[in-house]
């Protein structure tokens, strides 16, 4: 079971009090309409699927509720570090697994 | 006394004499000793038969890596437990125990011929049979092989034992409790941290116990130890956990312990548990769980009374039990020597050692002299023979690695066999941490961790007494040195599998025990073209087996890497997996079986519906009442009556499962505009609306009625299983996409109580209690909400109707529900109130055709697809959801749709479930074209009704479909969904 630190309450917590929310950084279109079928099938179904270092959302789901980020090497599923939803894509340490 | 006792020697209380019961035959044994000692005290070796050839099998270990020796523990009814390894049950004064796997006794065993046939049951046999035809499976293959393989029974029989789990913390949790564990224990308690120290046995000391000669600090080993646990007991800070295993080792420093509690007990008090599972997050993890010793691979290995060298010096000086009166050794390794030694100081005849390798260290060969004991070097055991033990051997010698002839018989009632050590990297290896081959071990010995781990003593491919101590003080933080006897020496050489002059098609020479896999075995699956050793242990089930190859992974890897002519490090090493040893389900249980297995939510009106002999159901976690029985009626009978009260006068159902969300704020109604279908700008406050909630991929997630009680304050509801989903989906969108928005978002499920009242007199009952509102047809209409007073009680009061007749949904805070139900109750008598369950509310729901997501959705129909293209708000820009029902899948036709289906006999009720065909004669499998979703009988109607999901369904308005079911095939009409008061009268009856 992970220790994963929520930006929000600053504090390191076990991870039944998380949920997992996909990867990270996959805005939502502003305007999806003005996307063809296969932009929207990008947005709505591809993803990194990383082998290594992944960019992915977590939820603290049983503390504050809050959403935020996190970089997890997928391979030793060490969490690097966690940040607070909107702030901007950290440098990770260690072979990427994908940059989408 | 036992006839294969030594008085003197071992820890056994030879004072406290135990009876005991093996297959019914009763036994002595002392307080001290595990079954197995006390077994083998008696001269038994013969324990069990083997999985897939059924050969007579014993003991193997004398530990938990025990292969062979797997009994049933019988504590009684409710309490057997199958595969139990005899080696690690503590004996007790009337312990009974069987064997399995044989019938009619061990001793006969009719399935036995397998091994005579054994030519039909090669590596992959399984997996190549599932290829022949599936008839032979079914009728020839499966039935023979479930009566013929398989381990001990399962229990028959709930478990009538309790579990108990717990969380802590540590700083330093230390698996193994042996030498290298315990000074580690000794230094880091020094230091003040809370330190664990656990060990899977019941006597902490590891390998020291087996080894009262040697010498720590000038003191007897024995001595030192109990020394060491003293101060370790008068340490605050120290917790010594025996009897309790590190099954696993999870991410960041989190392990998982069983502890046994009552195993060992007689008759344990009831309220003891039998395991406790404790979870322990660790500062850091210091492995010390040693090695265990590795068998050589030759034919005929398995006969009783053939086991592992250390074992029999375990069971020797630790248990005062020697295991034969004749003993040959054969061995690679120096350590079997020491084992020889020892049952030769407690006079046993060592009838021979034979050793594979050339040279052998000069010291002891010299003991060996000393001691009379022949020794053979550049030797190998090339068979054994003896029906139900091992009786002779036979000893060839080997010129440059290759056997001569001239084979020679050794007499002997036991084999002790060394090759060598493999260090249990088991937990190192749970946690990620990478391992690397040593060829001066022979095996795979941590690497980098990947935690913060140390690995310590033999784990950690460290020998020798002094060493194992100091790198144990070290890891728990101090440098402090040790002064030991050490053994003689400690080397040896690795065989991959031993050398023979026999035709190796011929011969069986087991690798795995537990799983029956011969070298032969996997040379076959190399030959077949399997190359990775992963493949190879499924092909072959090496390792695969209880023990999960603890004393076969590495002679196996030997053999494949050989075979595939690569080196071992390029071979690679099978994946080790929690658990270290067999768990019980009820350990990883704990708590969390019967009442407790999850949590039974209950509204405010629930303890009313129990005492009214409400039959419950559960929904999502809620307990729901299904239908109110009177006078024994049965489910159908009670609904039919709910369902015409409701219908002619009043029905009432506790509604307060539905989950609730408050929107609030300055932005709350854009908010709602984004996330459902339907438009909400325009909502005026005081009406409601039918909402439509649909995920990013534009399927159906959830529906319910939203209120507007002011501009900027919606009361939401959805389904009630769909509650904590829909309130995480809008707090993501809320956070992640739409951080400008103004809103918030507040779950008020469980803050009030909702009840339905639903038929024609439903106004006439509530309007002498409700103030503050004009309930009249006008004032508040279909589709209305209010905030007022019922019976003085704040309400939320919307008018709405799940059940096509006029209806009411009192929301008041949940501590006044049941106040108010029976109030209303009460009162409802001149009306015949009726409460009804959620049964009834499906009839009624399905009689007017609205859908239960989940039931008549599954998560790929779209609105259109359930014919609800009306809730979209067809002028809004963007809601989620939208782009997607755009998709060229989601438009194009042959789409299954939401229709009503009418059986040709009225009186057959479809199964929900059941398949639809266009045709009823084609041939079999059926072409299928759809599935009823929704079906019961409408005493209202007189008939059954249904509703399906059909490809292209509502182009196939009145036409025939088939719905074959196994003794009959029914034929129904699709037609509307709606199939009562299609014009919606009833809600408005004055
Ligand atoms: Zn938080």
């Amino acid at each position: 079971m992970l220790l994963i630190r929520c930006p929000y309450c600053e504090e390191e917590r076990p991870e039944v009090e998380f949920s997992y929310a996909g990867e990270a950084h996959i805005a939502r279109p502003a305007d999806p309409s003005q996307l063809n079928d296969e932009q929207w099938a990008e947005y709505l179904f591809i993803r990194t699927n990383a082998r290594g270092i992944h960019y992915e959302r977590w939820c603290h789901r049983h503390g504050c509720a809050r959403y935020f980020n996190a970089v997890r090497d997928t391979v030793t599923d060490k969490l690097q570090m966690t940040y607070k939803a909107g702030e901007p894509k950290p440098d990770a340490i260690g072979p990427s697994g994908g940059d989408k | 006394m036992n006839t294969f006792r030594r008085p003197g020697r071992g820890r056994t209380h030879p004072e406290k004499e135990l009876r005991f019961s093996f297959d019914s035959k009763v036994y002595t044994g002392y307080e001290g000793d595990t079954l197995a000692s006390a077994l083998i005290a008696n001269g038994v070796h013969l324990v069990g038969r083997s999985f897939k050839y059924h050969r007579p099998r014993g003991f193997i270990g004398a530990g938990s890596e025990e292969a062979n020796a797997l009994v049933a523990f019988d504590r009684g009814p409710g309490r057997k437990t199958p595969n139990v390894r005899a080696t690690t049950i503590e004996l007790f004064e009337g312990l009974v125990a069987h064997s399995q796997n044989n019938w009619p006794d061990v001793k006969f065993d009719v399935a036995a011929m397998n091994d005579m046939f054994s030519v039909f049951f090669p590596a992959g046999f399984y997996n190549k049979t599932f290829m022949w035809p599936k008839s032979f499976w079914d009728k020839v293959y499966e039935p023979a092989i479930r009566r013929l393989a398989g381990l001990g029974p399962a229990p028959t029989q709930p478990d009538k034992d309790h579990y108990a789990s717990t969380y802590g913390h540590c700083e330093i949790l230390i698996a193994g409790a042996g030498p290298a564990g315990i000074a580690a224990a000794l230094a880091a308690s020094d230091a003040g941290g809370r330190v664990i120290l656990a060990d899977e046995q019941v006597e902490l000391g590891g390998s020291l116990l087996s080894v009262p000669q040697a010498v720590i600090e000038g003191m007897p080993a024995w001595q030192w130890l109990e020394n060491s646990l003293e101060i370790l007991r008068a340490r605050e800070n120290v917790r010594l956990m025996p009897r309790t295993t590190v099954i696993g080792y999870y991410h960041d420093n989190f392990l998982g312990l069983v502890e046994r509690l009552t195993d060992h007990e007689r008759s344990p008090a009831a309220e003891l548990p039998r395991e406790c599972l404790h979870r322990i997050r660790a500062g850091r993890a210091v492995l010390a769980t040693g090695a265990i010793e590795r068998p050589l691979v030759f034919a005929d290995n398995d006969r009783p009374g053939i086991m592992l060298a250390s074992a029999a010096q375990t069971y020797l000086n630790r248990y005062g039990v020697v295991v034969g009166d004749n003993v040959a050794v054969f061995t690679s390794h120096d350590s079997a020597y020491e084992a020889a030694f020892d049952l030769s100081d407690a006079n046993v005849r060592i009838a021979a050692i034979i050793d594979l390798r050339e040279g052998v260290p000069e010291a002891l060969l010299e003991e060996a002299n000393n001691r009379g004991i022949d020794v053979t070097t550049s030797a190998v055991v090339t068979g054994t023979s003896g029906r139900h033990r091992v009786r002779q051997i036979c000893v060839n010698t080997m010129k440059n690695g290759v056997v001569e002839g001239g084979a020679k018989t050794i007499i002997c009632d036991a084999v002790l066999v060394s090759g060598g050590w493999t260090p249990s990297v088991h937990l190192f290896s749970h946690s990620k941490g990478q391992l690397k081959w040593c060829q001066r071990v022979g095996a795979y010995l941590p690497d980098a961790p990947n935690e913060n781990t140390l690995c310590v003593g033999a784990c950690n491919g460290t020998f020798g007494l002094s060493n194992v101590l100091e790198e144990g003080a070290k890891a728990g933080g101090d440098g402090r040195t040790y002064k030991t006897s050490e053994p003689l020496s400690g080397t040896g050489e690795i065989f991959q599998s031993v050398p023979t002059d026999r035709d190796q098609t011929r011969i069986k020479a087991f690798v795995d025990f537990q799983n029956d896999v011969t070298d032969k075995d996997i040379k076959l699956a190399v030959r077949e073209g399997f190359r990775s050793i992963e493949h190879v242990k499924r092909y072959t089930t090496n390792g695969m087996a209880t023990d999960q190859g603890k004393t076969s992974n590495l002679n196996a890897l030997q053999i494949a890497s050989k075979a595939i002519n690569r080196p071992i490090e390029q071979v690679g090493l099978t994946t080790f997996r929690p658990p270290y040893t067999p768990t019980t389900f009820g350990a990883v249980l704990g708590y969390r079986d019967g009442d407790s297995f999850e949590v039974t939510r209950k509204t405010s009106v629930d303890m009313w519906a129990e005492e009214n002999a409400a039959v419950f159901e559960p929904v999502g976690l809620w307990r729901r009442a299904r239908y109110f029985p009177r006078n024994g009626e049965d489910m159908q009978t009670a609904v039919n009556r709910e369902s015409a009260a409701t219908r002619h006068s009043l029905g009432i159902f506790d509604a307060s499962t539905l989950g609730k969300i408050e929107i609030v704020g300055p932005d709350a109604a854009e908010f709602l505009n984004r996330m459902y279908t339907n438009p909400w700008t325009k909502l005026a406050a005081g009406r409601c609306r039918y909402g439509l909630l649909l995920g990013e991929d534009g399927y159906i997630t959830d529906d319910g009625v939203i209120g507007r009680l002011a501009d900027d304050r919606f009361h939401v509801t959805t389904t009630t299983g769909g509650a904590p989903r829909v309130l995480a989906m809008m707090e993501d969108f809320l956070q992640t996409e739409w951080p400008s928005l103004d809103v918030w978002l507040t779950s008020v499920t469980e803050q009030w109580a909702v009840i339905a009242l639903n038929g024609p007199n439903a106004r006439k009952l509530i309007e002498p209690f409700v103030d503050g509102i004009d309930l009249s047809l006008k004032a508040f209409p279909h589709m209305a909400v209010k905030e007022g007073k019922i019976c003085g009680i704040e309400t939320r009061l919307f008018r709405v109707s799940f059940s096509g007749e006029l209806g009411f949904e009192i929301n008041v805070p949940a501590h006044f529900g049941r106040a108010l139900w029976e109030t209303l109750y009460k009162a409802g008598e001149q009306f015949d109130i009726t409460p009804y369950g959620t049964e009834t509310m499906h009839v009624l729901r399905a009689e007017k055709g609205f859908i239960i997501v989940g039931q008549d959705t599954d998560g790929t129909v779209t609105p259109d697809d359930a014919g609800m293209s009306w809730a979209i708000g067809k002028k809004k820009p963007d809601f989620v959801g939208k782009r997607s029902l755009a998709r060229p899948d989601l438009v194009a036709s042959g789409r299954k749709q939401l229709v009503g289906l009418f059986t040709e006999d009225p009186e057959i009720v479809l199964q929900e479930g059941a398949q639809i065909v266009a045709d009823r004669d084609q041939p079999i499998p059926m072409h299928m074209i759809g599935h009823v979703t929704s079906s019961y009988w409408s005493s209202t109607l007189g008939r059954s009704i249904a509703m399906a999901l059909v490809k292209d369904g509502r182009t196939l308005n009145g036409t025939n479909v088939f719905v074959p079911m196994p003794e009959q095939t029914h034929v129904a009409k699709i037609g509307g969904t709606v199939s009562y008061d299609p014009e919606g009268a009833r809600l408005d009856v004055v």
